[in-house]
């Protein structure tokens, strides 16, 4: 073993403290530095943290940004998300295999340069996008992603690809990216000067129990996706038992298409941090965890630093603003790569250092959550609607949205229309009008709520968006006459395949049967009993799931068999002759003919697995 | 300790705090189908063979706590329905050839298939790659069989104290990997551990005892399996 790599790994470790709940930690930090947390490296950890072997590589395999096999200096990130596709992914990712001479998963024999697909790194609305490690590079074309390659083949800089930085703070010297906000509606609450402090010490100016009534007037209900009510989550939270308590913001983001939470944390970072702060007084916390996605990382620097100016302004640290009961910090935990970490208790588990497997319920996080201490997981955007009620009164937030669904929302809006962005709307908006804002009334067909939401067509323009309706954490995808809905169906599922934690049955298998079964619903191979057997599985899933993935896993399929049964028409048929469709014969005998030395018919089209 | 009662499919139910859905039936002769618990071993939830619904709601009764008037429904046609589509996907996700395994009589899974009246299953098997270590002397690992319902992580880790195995891989591509290198010859697994003779179905095996019990006097031969339960012949 490498005592160059031993010390070093050690060196890492002793930076955490030798803490074995900052395991992920400690793994980002040896694949940065490594390129990959190798075996040598596994062991080194598994020493000095005493955890079982088994474990540390449990860890290691889990996340897709972290890996065993070394990788190119440079990794090269693309986003394979339906937007992307939509907007060219393909063209790109050819012209990135043809300029490196690698395919997907591959690294060049050099070493330098890795190039890997990667699910949505939510910038749907300037695809196709793609990570140059940290580096965020946004509506790529053929042309853009050769220049890409040579330049990196100079310099070997992902940095020096950026030339014009976006709007705001984009531009800020510990930011310096290409990214744009694209906010394009004024802002009616959240995306509003802000005035700093004020709502941090209106808030330690009441009681906790205030803070929390004040939620409930507003009637806050959590914008991640859920729409559990903020006020009752911290009554829990508060309430339960341990001297210790734990606020997280959760800044996953993972929802394919959703992208709102990067606009707030680019643009309005002591907003979160005061809502948090807030919420940590209000619960009685003293630890404050911001769980950033590792696609995110380019906005970490920043936000470090915003925190920093914030504990030297007294908002954060020892006596918050001077108040002799309240001492509460803020730690980022980075996320590396894991849409099922966006899941509350998953989340958990990957900031105590683990898999980022969901934990079993109950106990509620409120009770038992990270660490055991009882936590309360709260969205960036509802942390920011706190800020606001917390300035400017419940009543000026609740004038706005419906009687269940209070305040306004922030969509990310993508697709095929002329205007994506963000757009801060109020609750009751009609889809309708939403498609009018940007520019996407020919639609076809709209995704809410992303993958995990649903498929909806024109008869359903005049519902509204909240939470009793039509339900979204923020995404809206758009889909013009050009777009084979089944496609965006397929992808999904592909999508649900890919970031399953495995934990379960149902998930674990459902959703690649799902895939598949679609996939034979496009090559013209199912039958009218398949669709009766998938739609049977579909509902199990959503009933014995064990985390909301794979309790959501199957609505590409339920949502479009409802609203769009046009798609799988196809499998309405019999078969004339009587075969099972689904049946490849020819494909089954194509191994024992080439073994018995007879050659294989011609089989044209037909398939099968 | 607080005693309360619950029903089950409309039968009142005697139930202690702490106890589990399952437990608390388990207790009054109720079977509820399950591969992942076993007792002793902290609850897992992985399987989710045992989901009934409680109070209306779909729960995994070996991790619910039974509470004070819970109404459980275990045997509705939904709720079976829907187990057999799940043990229906574990047989296609993995594979499984009963017919020369040596665990055939004494396997949970293939029993449970049995019970639920399964003959073949109505979705694509996967035919996944998996692998088999043979390296130990005397313990066999076939992943084909594998159903990673953690029977043996846990045991290991909390019964035998050794932590001989986790989990790696996520997803379709998760799968039990040993403590220490690839092979569990490299380990400190032994063939006395408690961890061996946890495994529900053939992954795990004793190495020259198969075939050892004829047909006709296996575990399940005789009875289908949770009428041990039913019979009351445990608790
Ligand atoms: C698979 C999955 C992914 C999720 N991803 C996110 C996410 O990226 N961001 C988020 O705020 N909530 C996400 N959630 C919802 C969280 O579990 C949780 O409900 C939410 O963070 C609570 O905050 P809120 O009450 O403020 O909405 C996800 C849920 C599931 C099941
Ligand atoms: S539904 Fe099950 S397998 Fe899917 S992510 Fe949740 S716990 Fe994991
Ligand atoms: S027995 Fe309850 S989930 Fe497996
Ligand atoms: S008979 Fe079930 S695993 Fe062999």
């Amino acid at each position: 073993m490498s005592t160059l790599l031993d010390s070093a790994v050690r060196k890492i470790c002793k930076a955490h403290d030798n803490d074995p709940t900052r395991l992920l930690d400690v793994a980002r930090a040896v694949q940065e530095k490594y390129r990959c947390v190798s075996d040598e490296a596994i062991d080194v950890i598994s020493q000095v943290l005493h955890l079982p072997r088994v474990t540390v590589e449990s860890l290691v395999s889990f996340y897709a940004f972290l890996s065993t096999e070394k990788q190119g200096r440079v990794i090269i990130r693309l986003c394979d998300d339906v937007i992307d596709r939509m907007h060219g992914y393909d063209r790109v990712l050819d012209a990135f295999r043809e300029e490196l001479g690698i395919e997907l998963g591959e690294t060049t024999p050099d070493g330098n340069i890795t190039l890997e697909r990667t699910a949505c790194i939510g910038m749907s609305d300037q695809a196709p996008a793609a990570l140059i490690n940290d580096v965020v590079v946004t509506r790529l074309n053929s042309d853009s992603a050769r220049e890409i390659v040579r330049e990196l083949r100079e310099h070997m800089d992902p940095q020096r690809l950026v030339r014009t930085y976006g709007r705001g703070n984009n531009a800020h010297d510990l930011i310096r990216s290409m990214v744009r906000n694209n906010i394009q509606t004024e802002g009616l609450v959240l995306l509003t000067r802000t005035n700093r402090g004020e709502a941090l010490r209106k808030a330690l100016s009441l009681r906790p129990v205030e803070v929390i009534r004040a939620i409930k007037t507003a009637r806050v209900r959590g914008r991640g996706g859920a729409g559990f009510p903020t006020g009752m989550k911290w009554e829990f939270t508060r309430a339960a038992d341990g001297e210790q308590k734990v606020i997280i913001c959760n800044a996953d983001e993972g929802e394919p298409g959703t992208f709102k939470d990067r606009i707030l944390l680019t643009e309005y970072p002591d907003r979160v941090f005061a809502g948090m702060t807030i919420a940590g007084y209000a619960i009685g916390a003293q630890e404050g965890i911001l769980y950033l996605r590792a696609e995110y990382a380019y906005l970490k620097a920043f936000l470090e630093d915003r925190l920093e100016k914030r504990r030297k302004e007294g908002l954060l640290g020892e006596n918050v603003l001077g108040h002799s009961r309240f001492h509460f910090d803020i730690r980022i935990q980075m996320g590396a790569g894991a849409y099922v970490c966006g899941e509350e208790t998953a989340l958990i588990s990957s900031c105590e250092g683990t898999r980022g497997d969901p934990k079993n319920r109950p106990p509620f996080p409120a009770q038992h959550g990270y660490l055991g201490r009882p936590t309360s997981v709260n969205n960036v955007e509802t942390l920011c609607c706190v800020t606001k009620i917390m300035e400017e009164g419940a009543a000026a937030f609740s004038q706005f949205g419906t009687n269940q669904s209070s305040g306004t929302k922030l969509l990310s809006i993508s697709g095929d229309c002329r205007r994506p962005g963000v757009y801060e709307l109020p609750f009751g908006t009609t889809l309708r009008e939403v498609l009018n804002l940007c520019d996407a009334e020919d639609s076809i067909a709209v995704q809410v709520g992303g993958p995990s939401g649903q498929m909806v067509g024109p008869d359903a323009y005049d519902r509204q968006i909240c939470f009793d309706d039509l339900a979204t954490g923020g995404s809206i995808m758009t889909f013009g006459p050009q777009r084979d809905l089944l496609e965006v169906v397929h992808a999904f599922l592909e999508f649900f395949e890919d970031e399953s934690c495995g934990y379960c049955t149902p998930c674990r298998v459902g959703t690649v049967l799902l895939k598949e079964a679609v996939e034979r619903v496009r090559d013209d191979l199912c039958e009218p009993v398949d669709i009766d057997r998938f739609q049977e599985m579909g509902k199990m899933m959503k009933a014995m799931s064990r985390c909301g993935l794979g309790q959501t896993a199957p609505n590409p399929v339920l949502s479009t068999l409802e609203n769009f049964p046009g798609l799988y028409a196809n499998c309405k048929k019999e078969d004339s002759e009587g075969y099972r469709r689904s049946f490849d014969l020819e494909g089954s005998v194509t191994e024992a003919s080439a073994i018995a030395g007879r050659p294989a018919h011609a089989t044209g089209e037909k398939g099968g697995r | 300790m607080s005693q309360f009662t619950i029903t089950i499919d409309g039968r009142e139910v005697e139930a202690k705090a702490g106890q589990t859905i399952l437990e608390a039936a388990e207790e009054a002769g109720i079977y509820i189908p399950r591969l992942c618990h076993k007792p002793g071993l902290e609850p897992f939830g992985g399987c989710r063979v045992c989901t009934v619904t409680a109070n209306g709601r779909p729960c995994s009764a070996c991790t619910q706590p039974a509470a004070p008037g819970m109404i459980v429904m275990n045997e509705t046609e939904q709720v079976k329905d829907f187990r057999k589509t799940l043990v229906e996907m574990m047989f296609v996700e993995g594979n499984h050839f009963c017919m020369f395994c040596e665990k055939s009589g004494n396997c949970e899974l293939q029993a449970m298939g049995y019970r639920m009246g399964i003959d073949v299953p109505r979705f694509p098997f996967l035919f996944p790659k998996r692998n088999v270590d043979a390296s130990h002397p005397d313990i066999l690992v076939d992943h084909n069989r594998c159903i990673l319902c953690a029977r043996c992580i846990r045991t290991s880790r909390d019964v035998d104290g050794k932590q001989v195995f986790d989990f790696v891989g996520r997803g379709a591509n998760k799968r039990v990997a040993v403590r220490s290198g690839t092979r569990l010859a490299d380990s400190d697994a032994d063939v006395s551990d408690a961890a061996v003779e946890a495994c529900p179905v053939g992954a795990l095996l004793k190495k020259r005892v198969g075939y050892a019990t004829p047909i006709g006097e296996r575990l399940y031969d005789k009875a289908p399996i949770g009428s041990e339960i039913e019979n009351g012949e445990e608790s």
